[in-house]
């Protein structure tokens, strides 16, 4: 059991508030991801749940006890960071083994987490070497491990995959998946990357400038983005934002509508008339920016299009597509 | 090795001699005089009889004068070579001398005293090393204690230094408490006041506690040094805090950060304070002076002292002695100088 609930939390420091009136239920055995643009509070916040930063006001609770002024070290959760902070003159083993020793377990316990750990994780083969003698995927796989082993009520991780290159980072990113659901353990994960927070949560937690500002499943924030931050934050490339008055019979102040939603319009059909400005053909599709009276046009395309820079294109769309918002910014029905 | 000659005969610009290469060997050579001729002087005088000592002009090497038994005479008697009127050279032994003129006798021949202007002859010298010099301080004054006396003052307070600077200095890198610019100007501030200055202060200090005439005296005042603090201080501030939030995320104490965490990662800065430590406590003079009294307690410095009385200095003794003191110092320079250049290029120290 492990449910993190956030009521009211506050973080300032000095003036500036980073955190504001924070609400948050973590559900027990969920992958949830804070996610925002860098400086929006995200890493802040996990910092307050681990423990490691205090809230200015509000609350913290896990599994109903409150433990706002719980030290870091009594709340039962583990922590992988950023950099993965192993401890550069321990081995491998002892850097599994800290955490364990200072609880005062036994010593064959701790050597048989150890080797659970290791197998599952497959850092068996150096177990004995420094981080310093890793590979920066082998030492995430360490900092994951030196989490497991403490068999923590709820894992927090901070960009964990920010460090690794490109490739390795998608099969980390599918391991973490599995690893969440064979340990079927709360996690709480902080990303900037949109497409790691699609990709692994079960629910998504959008962040700006200290406040939340949407929760909810990947594809409720893609279907119904509730408000132009979200809307834009979610999904690649970004959605287009066109002034309502491109939309005959629109109520709304500003029209979203996603690249992937935009198509060539068959003759007879209707759509916004643009002008070919650049292309990019990446073979399985073709972005095209196009422009219509100063208002560029993301469009995402299927397949690879015949197309040259001062084309005119006419662009359609269904009306179902379309993410009306207000003057505010907000979603309107 | 004629591509090391090569080396160090490089000029610029090929084969002229150009008045920068002229400058710098003339700096270099001066250079090297001025800091190897007093080293090397007192190396060599330290194995010199007090005769030879007291012999003026001085010598480099230690010379003695060469001695010979002669039938006859109960005193083993000096060697002249002597040019005799008609050229030739001789070896002759000196018996006594009256004014401008020396009693002289043929050691093969010692019946016939011969006549010899003082002039006409010169000692015959070797090299001879007065090994006494270093025996006897040991023998018969008690220069074990006072080396053990030494080892102790420097050992204890290096390990209390190394210890009470790198607690204040993770404290003042690691923790957000207010004050904690002003503490560190404060310990940097004292880095101008002088010993001297704090002399009689200090000295009250001590007296009060009873640590007057204990070798906990010389050891406690100087384990807190503003200069270690900062240095660690600044190596700390490059340890990661990330390091320090994970160790609290593995329910670590304060105190196993402190001792498993900084302390380990530190060890390259600690090294180097430690280097500094020895040379410091090992050639801490005045306050030894000052806060020990009694002979047994006397630290090497302080005995080195007792050689020089005030009508006589046992020349011999001192330069002896003193060489046995420079010893650890300079095995740790010379071993230890890979440290202690890139301990202070890290701490941005003097």
């Amino acid at each position: 059991m492990s449910r993190i609930t956030l009521t009211d939390l506050s973080r300032s420091y000095g003036p500036v508030e980073v955190l504001k009136h924070i609400d948050l239920d973590i559900r027990d055995g969920e992958l949830i991801v804070f996610v925002g643009p860098s400086g929006c509070g995200k890493s802040t916040l996990l910092r307050q749940i681990a423990g490691l930063d205090r809230p200015t006001s509000g609350k913290i609770e896990i599994d109903g006890r409150d433990v706002t002024r719980v030290p870091a070290a009594d709340r039962g959760l583990a922590m992988v960071f950023q950099s993965y902070a192993l401890y550069p003159h321990m081995s491998v083993r002892q850097n599994l083994a800290f955490g364990l020793e200072n609880a005062r377990m036994a010593k064959d316990e701790i050597e048989k987490r150890i080797q659970e750990a290791a197998r599952m994780l497959e850092i068996s083969a150096y177990l004995d070497r420094r981080p310093g003698q890793l590979s920066g995927g082998q030492r995430q796989r360490v900092a994951i491990g030196r989490a497991i082993v403490r068999n923590p009520t709820a894992f927090l991780l901070d960009e964990p995959l920010s460090n690794l290159d490109a490739e390795l980072r998608i099969s980390t990113r599918a391991e973490l998946a599995a690893l969440h659901k064979r340990l079927g353990t709360t996690m709480v994960y902080v990303t900037h990357d949109q497409i790691e927070a699609m990709t692994l949560a079960h629910r998504i937690v959008v962040l700006r400038a200290g406040r939340i500002e949407q929760v909810g499943t990947p594809l409720e924030l893609y279907n119904k983005p509730a408000n132009r931050f979200v809307a834009g934050f979610i999904g690649a490339p970004r959605m287009n934002f066109l002034p309502a008055s491109m939309f005959p019979g629109s109520a709304a102040a500003e029209i979203g509508i996603r690249p992937q939603h935009l198509r060539r319009a068959t003759p007879g059909e209707t759509g916004l008339k643009t002008t070919v400005v650049m292309i990019e053909a990446l073979g399985s599709e073709t972005v095209i920016h196009a422009e219509n009276g100063g208002q560029r046009v993301l469009a995402v395309l299927p397949g690879q299009q015949q197309l040259s820079p001062g084309d005119e294109i006419a662009l359609a769309y269904d009306a179902k597509d379309l993410h009306p918002f207000d003057k505010d910014g907000l979603r309107l029905p | 090795m004629s591509r090391a000659t090569e080396f160090v005969f490089r000029r610029r610009g090929g084969r002229g001699w150009h008045w920068t290469d002229l400058f710098t060997w003339f700096w270099l050579v001066a250079g090297f005089v001025l800091m190897f001729g007093p080293a090397i002087w007192l190396v060599n005088s330290s194995f010199k009889t007090p005769a030879a000592l007291a012999e003026f002009p001085p010598t480099i090497l230690p010379y003695v004068t060469a001695e010979v038994t002669v039938e006859g005479y109960d005193k083993p008697l000096q060697l002249f070579e002597v040019t005799l009127e008609d050229g030739s050279v001789r070896v002759f032994a000196e018996v006594r001398r009256v004014g401008t003129v020396a009693q002289m006798v043929d050691p093969a021949n010692p019946a016939e005293i011969i006549r010899v202007n003082i002039k006409d002859r010169t000692p015959v010298r070797t090299v001879s090393f007065a090994t006494e010099n270093y025996v006897q301080p040991f023998l018969a004054f008690d220069m074990f204690r006072y080396l053990s006396n030494s080892v102790f003052v420097t050992v204890m307070a290096t390990i209390i230094t190394l210890i009470t600077n790198s607690m204040a200095a993770f404290a003042l890198s690691k923790y957000n408490f207010r004050g904690r610019a002003t503490v560190m100007v404060l310990i940097v501030a004292t880095l101008m006041i002088p010993l001297s200055v704090i002399l009689v202060p200090l000295y009250s200090v001590i007296a009060g506690m009873g640590l007057f005439n204990s070798l906990w005296g010389v050891i406690l005042p100087t384990v807190a040094t503003p200069t270690g603090v900062f240095m660690l201080r600044q190596y700390m501030l490059t340890i990661p805090d990330e390091l320090i939030d994970a160790a609290r995320m593995d329910k670590a104490s304060e105190w196993q950060i402190y001792w498993r965490i900084i302390l380990p990662l530190t060890a390259p800065a600690l090294a180097v304070l430690a280097i500094f430590s020895v040379v410091w406590r090992w050639n801490d003079f005045l306050w030894p002076l000052i806060v020990l009294s009694r002979r047994e307690l006397y630290t090497l410095q302080v005995a080195l002292n007792t050689y020089a009385g005030e009508t006589n200095v046992q020349w011999h003794f001192l330069l002896a002695m003193t060489v046995i003191t420079m010893i650890p110092v300079v095995l740790v320079f010379v071993f230890l100088q890979r440290f202690i250049t890139t301990g202070i290029a890290g701490a941005g120290l003097k």
